[in-house]
């Protein structure tokens, strides 16, 4: 939630200076600087006079490899940051993680075997290059609680998450930018005003607080109206306990399972992208392109599809690029109160029971993840927008 | 944020209005309820009362008691106190460090300018809840380690506008006659620079405000933030968690107040930056 907050807020200043200043920017503040709505048509247009008139951008008609590949570089460079950041961090926390391996009447000995299995022996630096190497082969060491390799762990839970988050992100962006896209033609409606006034409530709202509401609502409703069994959506887990189903059931069972939490996170993630998909397709509709058309006597349906909505999707991917950290931070406490095994339940039960590879392992996929996604989002715009792919 | 005041934006106004509420009864209201709002007494005589109820000793439960027979209202308005507290502190420390930081890297320039890049851009990779569960869990719970935790995880976007803006500003003509005039440069940055980049800042900080009380709420729900028997918005609804079904206006309270807040200050930070704003379309349609 916060990230898109504060990255769209960026965007309203930092075209101005990013555009002259270092060519060395990662990846992050790439795609928010290119991310204001239709702030940035001037700015593009007038990038593209200079383009026109420089020798030197003339053979640049392949955009590709060329600006892929700084963007792949750097997004790596970022993922190797953020590792050794969290790892510094982990490793600096006051603990000893290996105190809590061992019963308190361990012998010296017994202590430093167990320090040696936990590559937990040497100084900071030697452990340091132990975990980068091992991360470099895809190994994120052993989990202290659990006793699997964190890849496992992480394995088991990452589908369950991918899953909760794939189908409400998908919701979140179908759902805000057709609510968005209705009002933001009618801005300054009473429509208008009442559909900002909910979602800004239902943006502002915390998911483990909506998850309770539509736990009670969902498992209490029905059977206060008298609803027969099936339409009362399980609220906890994966499975149906004790049921062995396989097959087109199975895949039943666990749809109606994630039915709530789907709608949990969903909830805001609508709102959120309909506050800023309001904008967008408002700041389009008032280009100056758009009024030529309309004035041209174009048919509306022809003006939104060709004119309107061309102009709104760089923004609005860039947003879904930017709205994944919130999903992510979502589906910690969705998952929480559901009870569901996915990426945010596994950390919060890692740092209950301290267990130090886990939470480091967890933290470098959710970073992977976001960086991911921020550059197929940067690459997405740059495909899609033909104003984009000649600066 | 015309010189006509920003108060004539009326997202302003309202957002205002329910924070001044709020802080009113944070300060007032405990004092208004009845019984001790974090002692248990006669748990069985005084439990889980409805709201507008009376209690044993003929005291008006406005929004009724919890399981242990404390007052809700008196405890939303203490859990107030603390989370308005954190949140503003915590989104003031932010942008405090944000600005700094920001001003720095782009007044200084070169390897500490990119180093101060790279590293918020790492911690920006790293969902800041994740950040925020991380770093209070090493460092255990309790409510220095959300202040403080809210403040290093929060500065990044602060910083990168700030940073912008500075960069921006010190191209300006003003700035070059400055120092040609001689001002050294540090009361350059203080007297010339940072006065006319600090617009957005405060914009981001007041965004910042919800945030940081929605995030508090969030680790202190989760039992990583603020630490029963004191009360906090998100300690009690976990608290009204078990007694949803039977008495749900404990969780119900803390959950309204803390999206009335929540909600406040993202009109006030919406309506100073007139923006989700309509600015761009109006114009062109009148």
């Amino acid at each position: 939630m916060c990230t898109v907050t504060t990255g769209f807020a960026d965007s309203r200043s930092e075209p101005e200076a990013s555009t002259k200043t270092d060519g060395s920017r990662t990846v992050l503040p790439q795609a928010v600087a290119d991310s204001p709505a239709a702030a940035a048509t001037a700015k593009a247009s007038a990038r593209q006079i200079v383009c026109h008139l420089d020798p030197s951008r003339a053979d640049d008609k392949i955009p590709g490899v060329r600006h892929i590949l700084p963007r792949l570089v750097d997004a790596l460079l970022l993922l190797w940051l953020v590792a050794t950041l969290t790892f510094l961090l982990i490793h600096l926390a006051p603990g000893d993680p290996a105190s809590l391996l061992v019963s308190p009447t361990a012998t010296a000995e017994e202590i430093a075997r167990q320090r040696a299995a936990f590559g937990l022996d040497g100084s900071l630096l030697a452990q340091y290059g132990r975990w980068l190497g091992a991360l470099l082969q895809g190994d994120l060491g052993m989990s202290l609680a659990l006793a699997r390799p964190v890849r496992a762990v992480i394995a088991d839970a990452l589908p369950l998450s991918l899953l909760l988050g794939g189908v409400s992100l998908a919701l979140s962006v179908i759902g805000g930018v057709a609510i968005g896209g209705w009002h933001g033609r009618r801005v300054g409606t009473r429509a208008d005003t009442v559909v900002t006034v909910l979602s800004t409530t239902m943006y502002a709202a915390p998911s483990f607080w909506l998850a309770l509401a539509v736990l009670v609502i969902a498992t209490s409703g029905p059977a206060v109206l008298g609803a027969p069994a099936w339409m009362r959506l399980p609220a906890f887990g994966v499975h149906t306990p004790a049921a062995t189903l396989s097959g087109w059931p199975n895949i039943v069972d666990i749809a109606r399972h994630a039915l709530l939490p789907i709608l949990v996170l969903a909830l805001p993630g609508i709102a959120g992208i309909a506050r800023y998909a309001r904008v967008a397709i408002a700041d389009a509709w008032a280009a100056p392109h758009v009024r030529a058309a309309e004035a041209r006597g174009l048919s509306a349906q022809r003006v939104r599809r060709w004119y309107v909505t061309r102009n709104a999707v760089s923004p609005i991917i860039v947003l879904v690029g930017l709205a994944l950290p919130g999903v992510v931070a979502g589906s910690v406490f969705v998952e929480q109160v559901f009870a569901w095994p996915g990426l945010g339940r596994t950390m919060l039960q890692a740092i209950g029971s301290r267990d130090y590879p886990v939470v480091l392992g967890l933290t470098v996929v959710y970073a992977a993840v976001v960086i991911a996604a921020n550059l197929l989002a940067e690459v997405t715009v740059r495909a899609l927008d033909p104003r984009r792919s000649v600066a | 944020m015309k010189t006509h005041s920003a108060f004539s934006d009326r997202r302003v106004l309202v957002g205002a209005l329910v924070l001044s509420g709020l802080t009113l009864g944070a300060l007032l209201g405990p004092a208004l309820s009845p019984g001790d709002p974090v002692a248990i007494g006669d748990v069985m005589q005084s439990r889980l009362r409805p709201p507008m109820s009376t209690g044993p000793s003929g005291a008006l439960h406005v929004l009724g008691t919890d399981a242990f027979g404390r007052d809700v209202l008196a405890r939303v308005w203490i859990a107030a106190r603390l989370s308005l507290a954190v949140g503003l502190i915590g989104s003031l420390l932010a942008g405090t460090l944000g600005i700094a930081l920001g001003a720095l890297g782009a007044w200084v320039g070169g390897a500490l300018d990119r180093a101060l890049l790279a590293l918020g851009n790492a911690l920006l990779a790293i969902p800041r809840l994740v950040l925020l569960l991380v770093i209070a869990a090493l460092w255990g719970p309790g409510l220095p380690t959300v202040v403080t935790v809210l403040a290093l995880t929060g500065w990044m976007g602060v910083a990168r506008l700030v940073r912008s803006e500075v960069l921006g500003v010190r191209e300006t003509a003003y700035i070059e006659a400055a120092t040609a005039l001689g001002v050294p440069p540090g009361r350059v940055l203080r007297r010339h620079v940072l006065p006319n980049a600090l617009g957005a800042a405060v914009v981001a900080v007041t965004l910042g405000v919800g945030n940081a009380i929605l995030l508090e709420s969030g680790l202190s729900f989760l039992g990583l933030g603020i630490q029963p028997p004191a009360p906090s918005w998100g300690n009690m609804i976990a608290g009204g968690r078990e007694w949803l079904l039977i008495a749900p206006w404990i969780a119900l309270a803390p959950g309204i107040t803390l999206i009335a807040t929540v909600v406040s200050c993202t009109l006030i930070g919406d309506g100073l930056m007139r923006g989700p704003s309509t600015a761009p379309a109006e114009a062109a349609r009148s």
